[in-house]
């Protein structure tokens, strides 16, 4: 391989869950959450996970966080591995990547100020304290759109859209490379989503950062992504550039899922078109077939990532060539 | 008249918490005509959902309603007795919520909580009853209905639910379908399914339907008129294809702008997007805000005569 690895690099990761047995004398069922994932993020870009619920977005971000524990596979940072032997501990790993969830109010402890939260993460892992602590403090809710005024504040006393800039802020306090943003819109009102995307986005140019972001709404998707994986029943079905998946939706999931979208502009223009596919090789079929829901219960079928143009890639029904 | 009679006039609908607190609707006029599906659009705390409660008599204490009325047939439906309101509610008007887990009944089967609308409301006695509602599980596609009769909600998905709330709805062939939210909490392809089905279903029963909403390109997609609410009062209603191509409201400008529309950044690039303070001025809101003059003029006339 010829230059710098890659800022973050998912290699094969699985994540299955043992199925609730019927009676002990069953063998216990797997749930194949994550199956084989592979996933790249480079320096500056933000890479977005889509899919449904139950698709296996989330618990693939909550394996790059460490959250969860992976059956199989890695996760390197800057080409070294995040979680086996050697890896890391969790003070490291809490300066290289940080999560935003989806219900700030939920992840804000409600006894505790803002600012004293905020501070508590600077003197924990040593990086200032006293008087420069808290002028980093009052420099990060300055920097989300907050006042300095906020610190003194309790979490009650916010907004939707405050709170999601308090996660935001809580997120960068240690100055990590990447965010990981876990439906970081889905809780708050058209006009705050507004304000939020326009945050993230000036962060992302400002502060250098790389996110991923973990989304089920796709008109986001496509304005902020560089990249997007595309993932259904725990494998990544298509995935490429933001352009070539928006433009060209090739696998018939991705194309499912666009065309579910309620557009709009569609209803102005009565009618709705699709971007046309990518063209497959000859005789390639699909897979997973989307007809029917695939079983949990049965090894899926053997499929492989494709590449089927530059930048591009959709799964395949077969072993790779 | 070009147009029919409304099937449900709203008229200076006020809500208020308790006698003196704050006021949450402030004088709402809507007319919903008979068999058109009309949206009501806004964000949280706008007073959308409160308005469909208000319609269906199901406002909680401390919320009342101060003022106003809500004609249906000829009749005030806040002036109703009880009891009368309660034979209208899920027969005439039906409504169905966000959430069909908390909305459903956990310890009866779907078969017995749809069965109870034609024992209740037509007086069919239960074997009958149970056999109509394996009809209306058919009728809202759900699979193998027989064997979901006997299922409870926590063995069906977000979606199935769905779908049996629509059932129990529509199982009396209402006039007026209020769907509050109904799609909030399910995937787009599964929210694509439920809306056709609404759509196809009412349609065939010339079922109204008001459908609330947060989400601009739901309602844009199913709804004939939409009406837009912000903080407690309509502040614009228009024809749908009207409001998406020339809204009139600077705050109904600053909703659609606020909003990526896929398919945009092609040509767009990758731009900020416009806030909705950069759009609306403060005195557009609130108690400044202005009611916009409707193109078919009635409803906003009759506003400012009662204003």
């Amino acid at each position: 391989m010829t230059g710098p690895a890659p800022l973050l690099e998912i290699r094969d990761l699985s994540v299955h869950f043992a199925r609730p047995r019927p009676t002990i004398f069953h063998p216990a069922e797997m749930l194949r959450a994550v199956d084989h994932v592979d996933l790249t993020l480079h320096e500056g870009e933000c890479l977005s996970i889509v899919g449904e619920s139950g698709c296996g977005k989330s618990t693939t971000a909550l394996a790059v966080m460490g959250l969860q524990e992976p059956t199989a596979g890695t996760v390197l940072y800057r080409g070294k591995p995040l979680n086996g032997p050697g890896a890391p501990g969790r003070k490291e790993r809490a300066r290289i990547a940080q999560m935003v969830f989806q219900d700030p109010f939920a992840s804000l402890n409600p006894r505790i100020s803002i600012g004293r939260m905020l501070l508590a993460q600077l003197s924990l892992h040593g990086i200032a304290s006293g008087s420069e602590a808290r002028d980093r403090v009052a420099e990060m809710l300055t920097r989300v759109g907050l006042s300095p005024d906020h610190a003194r504040r309790f979490p009650h006393e916010f907004s939707g859209g405050q709170r999601q800039r308090i996660g935001i802020a809580r997120a960068l306090m240690l100055d990590p490379r990447i965010l990981v943003l876990d439906e970081p819109l889905s809780a708050l009102d058209v006009s705050i989503q507004a304000q939020i995307i326009n945050l993230l986005m000036e962060l992302q140019e400002r502060l250098k950062l790389s996110y991923i972001m973990i989304s089920h709404d796709l008109s986001v998707v496509e304005h902020v992504s560089d990249r997007v994986a595309v993932m259904y029943f725990g494998r990544v079905v298509e995935e490429g550039g933001w352009k070539q998946v928006f433009t060209t939706p090739t696998h018939p999931y991705t194309r499912r899922l666009i065309d579910s979208v309620p557009d709009m502009d569609a209803v102005l223009a009565q009618r709705r078109e699709l971007p046309p596919p990518a063209p497959v090789p000859d005789g390639a079929r699909f897979s997973p077939d989307i007809s029917a829901r695939p079983d949990p219960r049965t090894m899926p079928e053997p499929s492989h990532l494709a590449t089927i143009g530059p930048d591009h890639r959709v799964r395949l029904a077969g072993k790779a060539p | 008249m070009p147009n029919p009679d409304p099937l449900l006039s709203v008229r200076d609908l006020r809500v208020q918490v308790g006698r003196r607190g704050p006021q949450i609707l402030h004088g709402i006029n809507l007319d919903i005509l008979p068999g058109e599906t009309y949206g009501l659009v806004g964000e949280s705390g706008s007073g959308k959902s409160v308005t469909g409660l208000s319609i269906m008599g199901l406002l909680k204490r401390p919320l009342n309603v101060s003022a106003g009325s809500i004609h249906y047939q000829d009749q005030n439906l806040l002036k109703l007795a009880p009891r009368a309101r309660r034979r209208l509610r899920g027969d005439r008007i039906a409504m169905i919520f966000q959430e069909p887990m908390t909305a459903l009944n956990p310890v009866a089967s779907i078969g017995t909580q749809i069965a109870e609308m034609f024992v209740i409301h037509r007086g069919l006695d239960w074997p009958a009853a149970r056999r109509r509602a394996v009809e209306a599980l058919d009728s809202v596609q759900v699979p193998s209905p027989e064997e979901r009769a006997r299922a409870y909600p926590h063995q069906l998905s977000g979606g199935m639910r769905q779908r049996v709330m629509i059932a129990i709805a529509l199982a009396c062939r209402p006039d007026l379908l209020i769907a509050d939210e109904p799609t909030t909490a399910l995937d787009v392809t599964v929210q694509a399914g439920v809306l056709k089905l609404i759509d196809e279903l009412c349609r065939a029963e010339g079922t109204a339907v008001l459908l609330v909403s947060h989400d601009l390109g739901v309602i844009a997609n199913m709804c004939q008129r939409v009406g837009v609410m912000d903080r407690g009062r309509l502040i614009e209603e228009q024809d749908t294809v009207a409001l998406f191509s020339n809204p009139l409201h600077p705050y109904t400008r600053g909703l659609l702008a606020a909003r990526p529309r896929l398919g945009s950044r092609v040509e767009g690039g990758r731009k900020r997007l416009t806030e909705l303070e950069e759009i609306v001025p403060p005195n557009a809101r609130g108690h400044d805000a202005p009611t916009l003059v409707t193109p078919r003029g009635v409803r906003a006339a009759r506003a400012e005569a009662t204003a």
